[in-house]
C-alpha cells in the first residue's frame, strides 16, 4: 500500500494522528518526570537563593534578631569600603597571572604529551596527580614549602645561591606564592588540551608541510585555531573559578599580611560569617557575580574573533 | 655500475645522518623536558609522603632528607590522637557516597529525559542548564546558609547531601546527555516495541551502555565531594560532625613544629584519592577529555 493511498483514508489518517498524539502527550509527561529532579533543584537551590540573596543586599540582618530594610546603603557602602576595592583589586591580579600562566603551563605540558612520546600514561600520571590533592592537603603541604626558615623553597634558593624570601609572609610576595600554588594544579586544563590535540587531523598538518611550514608555523596556523575552542572553554571556566579564589587565602595568610591576600570571597565571607553582616555579604556577593558575568559575556562576544568553530558552526 | 650512482653509500650516509642527528637530540631534550617537569610536578608529593614518615628532627634536616631512616609508621597513630581523624573519615565517606549515589542517579535520569524524549520547551531548558554551569557558586552560598538554617539543618549532613539528589549538577547532566545522544536509538525502538515504557528504557537499556560515563561522572562527584571544603565550612560546626576536610584546618599551622604529624594527617586526605584516581583513572582521564567539548 502506497504512502498516497493511507493518507488519503481519512479514518485511517484520523486514528493515526489521535493515536500519535496521545502518545506525544504521554510522552512530554514523561519528560517533565524525568528532569523534575533538576527542575526542582534548580528552583530550590538556584533560583530561589538567588532571589532570596537579592532582597538580602536591601536588608540589615545579623541573623539573631535586627533585621531591617536597608534600602541601597549596602550598594553604597560596598562601593565606598577602601577593603572591597582592595579585595577586588587583590582578587583581579591573581585572575591576570593565574589564569594565562596557568593556560600556558598546561598547554605546554598537552603539547609535549602530544608529541607521541613513548610512557604518555606515565607523564601524563605525573602532571596529573597533584590536582587530585585536596585543597585543605595541598594547604598543609604547601604551608611547609612556603615556610620562610626550613621550607623546601628557600632550602632550594640556598642552594642555588639565591636569597631567602619570607613568601607568604611578605606583603609583595603572598600574591605570587598562591598563585605559584595553582600552577601545581594544572591537570585538568591540560587534559581538555590534550583531548583537543588529538582531536586535530593529521591531514591538516601534511597539507601545511606541502606548503613548506615550519614547526611554528604549524602551531600558529593549525594547532591554536583548531584548539581555540578548548583555550575558550578553558579560559571561560578559569577565570570564573579565579575569581572565587578562597581556600588557600583563607587558611594559609587569613588576607595578610597587609591585606595583600585579601580576595573578594574573603572579604565576603568574614562580613557574612564572621560578622554576620548577611545583607552586606550578599551585597558583596552580587558585585562579585555583576563582574564574573560581565567577563564570561565579554568572552563569548569576543570569540567570534579568535575561536574557530569547524564547519562554520557555533 | 657504481659509477651510475652519483651517491657512494658514504655520502648517502653522511647526508642522513645531520637530520637524524637533529630527530635524536630533538627526542632527548623532548625526554629531558618531560623527566623535568614530571619531577617538579612530583616532588611536593612526595615530600609530603615522606614527610609523614620522618623523625621529627629529620623534618628540619639541612640539606633535606629524601628518604626517611627510620621509616616512622607511629606518626599515623599518632596523628589520631590529636585529632578524631577516624569519626572525620568516616563522616566524610558517608556524605561522600550518598552525595556521589545521588548526583549520578539524577544525572543519568535528567540526561535522559533531554536526550531521548520530546516536550515542549525543551532546548529552552536546556540552555538554561547550561548557562547555570557558568554561574559562580559563592552567589548562592549566604541564601543556602539562611535556608538550611532556618528549616534546622545546621551542623546536620543534610545539607551537604540532599541537594545532590536534584539533578546531580549541570555539568554531570550535560556529559550523560551528550553520551546518551552517541547511542543508536535503534536501542530504544526495540525497546519500546517490547512493550518498555521510557523508565524500562533508561534503567534497562540506556543507563546500563552508558555505564562509562556514569563511572566517570561518579568519579568526579567522589572527588569533588570528598575534598569539599566550602560547604562544610559553612554547614558544620561541632567537632564530631567535621569532615576531613573541614577538621584538618587545626593541622594548617605554621607555628606548630610537628609537620611530621601534620603531613601524616593530610594524607588520609590524599590516600583515598590517590587510590580512586589509579583505579578509575581510564575514565577519569576521557570523563576530563569529554567535558572539553562543552566549549564548542
Amino acid at each position: 500500500m502506497s504512502r498516497k493511498s493511507l493518507t488519503a483514508s481519512p479514518g485511517l489518517a484520523t486514528a493515526g494522528r489521535s493515536g500519535i498524539s496521545r502518545l506525544t502527550v504521554r510522552d512530554a509527561i514523561d519528560g517533565y518526570l524525568f528532569i523534575m529532579p533538576w527542575i526542582l533543584g534548580f528552583i530550590l537551590f538556584t533560583a530561589f537563593p538567588m532571589g532570596f540573596s537579592f532582597l538580602l543586599t536591601l536588608m540589615d540582618w545579623d541573623l539573631l534578631g535586627s533585621q531591617s530594610w536597608a534600602g541601597l546603603s549596602n550598594y553604597l557602602q560596598a562601593t565606598s569600603d577602601p577593603l572591597v576595592g582592595v579585595s577586588l583589586y587583590n582578587t583581579g591580579y591573581f585572575t591576570v597571572f593565574s589564569v594565562p600562566l596557568r593556560l600556558a603551563i598546561a598547554l605546554a605540558g598537552a603539547l609535549l604529551l602530544n608529541a607521541s612520546v613513548r610512557g604518555l600514561s606515565f607523564f601524563r600520571t605525573a602532571f596529573y596527580l597533584p590536582t587530585i590533592v585536596p585543597a585543605v592537603a595541598s594547604v598543609i603541604l604547601w604551608m611547609w614549602i612556603f615556610n620562610p626558615s626550613m621550607g623546601l623553597l628557600n632550602m632550594g634558593m640556598s642552594a642555588l645561591g639565591l636569597p631567602k624570601q619570607d613568601w607568604l609572609w611578605d606583603v609583595g610576595l603572598s600574591k605570587p606564592s598562591l598563585i605559584l600554588m595553582t600552577l601545581w594544579t594544572t591537570g585538568n586544563v591540560m587534559i581538555i588540551f590534550l583531548a583537543g590535540l588529538q582531536a586535530i587531523p593529521n591531514h591538516l598538518y601534511e597539507a601545511a608541510k606541502i606548503d613548506g611550514a615550519g614547526g611554528w608555523s604549524q602551531f600558529r596556523h593549525v594547532t591554536l585555531p583548531m584548539l581555540s575552542p578548548s583555550i575558550l572553554f578553558n579560559l571561560v571556566m578559569g577565570i570564573i573559578y579565579s575569581f572565587q579564589v578562597f581556600t588557600s587565602a583563607f587558611l594559609m595568610t587569613k588576607g595578610g599580611p597587609l591585606n595583600s591576600t585579601l580576595f573578594t570571597v574573603l572579604y565576603l565571607y568574614q562580613a557574612a560569617f564572621e560578622r554576620f553582616q548577611m545583607g552586606y555579604g550578599s551585597a558583596i556577593a552580587w558585585l562579585l557575580f555583576v563582574i564574573i558575568l560581565v567577563f564570561t559575556i565579554l568572552q563569548w562576544k569576543l570569540a567570534d574573533v579568535w575561536v574557530y568553530y569547524e564547519g562554520g558552526e557555533k | 655500475m657504481t659509477q651510475a650512482n652519483p651517491l657512494t653509500p658514504r655520502a648517502r650516509s653522511s647526508r642522513l645522518f645531520w637530520p637524524r642527528a637533529a630527530r635524536v637530540a630533538r627526542r632527548v631534550v623532548l625526554y629531558a623536558t618531560l623527566l623535568a617537569l614530571s619531577g617538579l610536578f612530583l616532588v611536593p608529593l612526595f615530600w609530603m609522603g615522606t614527610t609523614s614518615l620522618k623523625e621529627q628532627g629529620q623534618v628540619f634536616a639541612v640539606p633535606p632528607q629524601w628518604i626517611p631512616n627510620p621509616w616512622l609508621w607511629e606518626n599515623y597513630p599518632e596523628a589520631t590522637r590529636r585529632a578524631p581523624l577516624w569519626t572525620w573519615l568516616s563522616n566524610t565517606a558517608f556524605i561522600t557516597v550518598l552525595s556521589t549515589i545521588g548526583n549520578v542517579l539524577t544525572a543519568s535520569m535528567v540526561g535522559f529525559g533531554f536526550a531521548r524524549i520530546r516536550f515542549p520547551g525543551r532546548d529552552a531548558l536546556f540552555i538554561l542548564l547550561l548557562s547555570t554551569m557558568m554561574l559562580p557558586s559563592v552567589v548562592t552560598l549566604i541564601p543556602r546558609f539562611i535556608m538550611f538554617r532556618e528549616i534546622g539543618w545546621n551542623d546536620t549532613f543534610y545539607p551537604l547531601i540532599v541537594p545532590n539528589f536534584f539533578g546531580g549538577g549541570a555539568f554531570n547532566i550535560f556529559l550523560v546527555r551528550q553520551y546518551y545522544l552517541t547511542i543508536p536509538r535503534d536501542l530504544d525502538e526495540a525497546a519500546k516495541i517490547d512493550g518498555c515504557s521510557n523508565w524500562g528504557v533508561w534503567w534497562r537499556i540506556l543507563a546500563p551502555v552508558a555505564l562509562p560515563v556514569l563511572v566517570a561522572i561518579g568519579i568526579f562527584a567522589f572527588v569533588a565531594h570528598w575534598q569539599d571544603f566550602m560547604d562544610p565550612l559553612i554547614f558544620l560546626q561541632t567537632e564530631k560532625m567535621k569532615t576531613l576536610s573541614l577538621g584538618l584546618r587545626a593541622f594548617v599551622n605554621p607555628y606548630d613544629n610537628s609537620w611530621h604529624i601534620a603531613m601524616a594527617a593530610g594524607m588520609w586526605l590524599v590516600g583515598p584519592m590517590v587510590a580512586i584516581f589509579f583505579i578509575g583513572q581510564r575514565y577519569f582521564i576521557k570523563g576530563i577529555a569529554m567535558s572539553g567539548i562543552t566549549g564548542r
